[in-house]
């Protein structure tokens, strides 16, 4: 089932709900049991870290690589020159979020604008 | 800062509300203004994605993680169904569990109970930890899970409230800015992420990922996130264990 395909109008709800909420929660809450009892620097957490972020990772390729809406317009080099310019600046000064975005986004403004 | 020892017996309830004010005024600091900013382009999603204002609301209260609200608005474009789609989002939040459990030493005071500390977990996702982790140390013990509440509170309602709007006014946004949003939630990601990462293997695991995301995109698309987190994720503690096998 899909999160559009119900007839009823709590369906998407409960879709998120299940999907969602039931998916994300009970991880915290495993988070609070485990408290003081797993060792921050345990090994296990080294491959459970690796894994979900190479996820996330994943999810901002697609991003990047597959966009939708007026983003589709731009050409995959100016998406990928952008964000890679914007990770660099973020990396080489000072390690500052905003500015990682705001060269990401002004060059992609900039490419955007002149049809790139 | 008052020590420890200041608070003998629970504090009273002006205390706890001053304190749980401290929390909400944190929304007002650069990781709080990205994050709006993220939702922005979370809505922006979302609404390419057929969600109604609502269910979208409803999402960021529900998820309250980046990456597993873009992860289901993923699954929703792709028209997958709700096993593959709760799936996927449940391997993503997966990295909440050794954020909360890193956070609770911290939050917990001599007498908080197990139920505000699982109420308090609803609230964990980068953003809020990142500033818990280091502004808490400032507050005294006790006082620490009332100062947690108000900014974990106030992040989720004002994210609420900043998709309410996008959905309200983004029919009226011109182009070059719709095309620009979409660059902020990966962009946020991308450079949190790295600055969160504790170990050398989570950066492998990254770099892998990313490339990984979009190959198997279009080699196996449906399996590519899993396919990437499995792959990239496996790598990487195989380089990790390689690095540190005894000589």
């Amino acid at each position: 089932m899909t999160l559009g395909g119900y007839d009823v109008w709590w369906g998407p709800y409960a879709f998120i709900l299940i999907a969602g909420w039931a998916m994300t929660y009970p991880w915290r809450a495993l988070g609070v049991y485990l408290g003081g009892r797993i060792r921050e620097d345990a090994e296990i957490l080294v491959l459970v870290r690796a894994t979900a972020t190479a996820l996330v990772a994943a999810v901002i390729g697609n991003l990047v690589c597959f966009p939708s809406g007026p983003a589709e317009e731009s050409s995959l080099a100016l998406r990928v020159l952008a964000a890679a310019a914007g990770f660099a600046t973020y990396f080489f000064i000072g390690r500052k979020i905003l500015l990682g975005i705001v060269v990401a986004e002004v060059l992609f403004g900039v490419g955007f604008y002149l049809g790139y | 800062m008052m020590p420890d020892e200041a608070f003998p017996v629970s504090p009273g309830f002006a205390e706890r509300r001053r304190w749980v004010l401290r929390g909400a005024a944190k929304v007002v600091s650069v990781p709080g203004l990205i994050l709006c900013t993220a939702h922005v382009g979370f809505a922006d999603l979302a609404q390419q994605a057929g969600l109604t204002a609502a269910q979208a609301v409803f999402m960021v209260a529900a998820i309250w993680a980046l990456p597993g609200m873009v992860v289901l608005l993923g699954a929703v474009l792709s028209g997958a169904g709700l096993l593959a789609a709760a799936f996927a989002v449940a391997l993503s939040s997966v990295r909440l569990t050794p954020m909360v459990v890193a956070l609770v030493p911290e939050l917990r005071g001599m007498r908080t109970s197990r139920l505000t500390l699982y109420l308090l977990a609803h609230f964990v996702a980068v953003t809020s930890w990142v500033i818990a982790m280091e502004t808490l140390r400032g507050v005294p013990r006790e006082l620490r899970t009332s100062y947690y509440l108000g900014l974990g509170a106030i992040l989720i309602l004002t994210n609420m409230v900043v998709v309410a709007i996008v959905f309200a006014v983004a029919a009226a946004l011109p182009p070059i800015v719709a095309a620009g949003l979409f660059l902020l939630t990966p962009m946020y990601f991308l450079t949190s992420l790295w600055g969160s990462a504790r170990e050398q293997a989570t950066h492998v695991a990254m770099v892998l990922g990313l490339v990984l995301g979009p190959l198997l995109h279009l080699v196996v698309p449906g399996f590519d996130l899993l396919g990437a987190g499995l792959i990239g994720g496996g790598l990487a503690y195989a380089a990790h264990l390689w690095k540190d096998r005894p000589a």
